[in-house]
């Protein structure tokens, strides 16, 4: 029963956050690695299935709204495939225990970057106009 | 010469090989390099944050496949989290015209803060 609380919470925090841009799209991760003791590669692909629902909506809006910048997509596609295709490699190739530190550092330099909120431009921090749209970041 | 570089396929290559890298190898935070270096590349703060979810969206897809490789899927599991999620998402969606989020980003942060020093120490 409290297991289901929980698997409720966070889903919709990690729903909600990774709309609105919040947490760099880590909850949903922090909470299967931190707390529920996911193993560290399980609980990285359930984070990328959780996000493919939620992004595809938002990308819909976006693309609705003409914010999607077309001409990035064809370079920034092509060579994150090759990207993704090492750091997947990697992630299998480092076992589970140092992925899980490095992935710590990781969130760490992320988790400052928010307290501090570093980096961004100042018009992005306030709230939104009445046309503003999802902002999920995986 | 610097502002053609930024706005090159070159630097775009780039920032997608960054966003690739990185949600390969932690499930997540391809945002997290996209969305500054975009900004840098000088599109405004919305249209880069729409545009790296349009580049992280099929480099998701190809991790998620790419994982299925080395790693038994739970399946079930994730499919718990997907109702409310989406639910969150839309809610979030709402919220965002409404709230100033610079305090609940940094709540988030020190959240997340908090994890990393607990995975650390496991």
């Amino acid at each position: 029963m409290m297991e289901w609380v929980w698997i409720a919470a966070v889903s919709l925090a990690a729903g909600i956050s990774a709309s609105m841009g919040l947490g760099g799209g880590f909850v949903l991760l922090v909470y299967l690695t931190a707390i529920a003791g996911v193993p560290q590669l399980e609980a990285q692909w359930m984070n990328l299935i959780f996000f493919l629902p939620i992004g595809g909506l938002a990308l819909w809006m976006h693309l609705k709204n003409r914010l999607v910048e077309k001409r990035v997509l064809l370079p920034a596609i092509l060579c994150g495939l090759l990207g993704a295709a090492l750091g997947c490699w990697l992630a299998g190739f480092l076992e589970g225990a140092l992925l899980s530190k490095i992935f710590a550092g990781f969130l760490a330099a992320v988790g400052v970057k928010e307290v501090l909120q570093l980096g961004g431009k100042k018009e992005n921090s306030g709230a939104k106009p009445p046309n503003g749209n999802e902002e999920p970041k995986p | 010469m610097k502002k053609e570089w930024k706005q090159s396929r070159w630097f775009y290559g780039l920032l997608g090989a960054a966003a690739g890298f990185l949600n390969g190898l932690f499930g997540a935070g391809g945002g997290v390099a996209v969305v500054p270096l975009l900004e840098w590349s000088g599109l405004e703060s919305k249209k880069a944050h729409a545009t790296s979810i349009a580049v992280i969206l099929p480099l998701c897809l190809f991790s998620a496949v790419f994982y299925l490789r080395g790693i038994e899927a739970p399946w079930q599991e994730a499919l718990w989290y997907l109702p409310l999620g989406i639910a969150g998402a839309v809610i979030g969606a709402k919220l965002l015209k409404k709230v100033d989020n610079r305090l609940l980003r940094r709540i988030f942060g020190g959240v997340i803060l908090a994890s990393a020093v607990r995975l650390w120490l496991r």
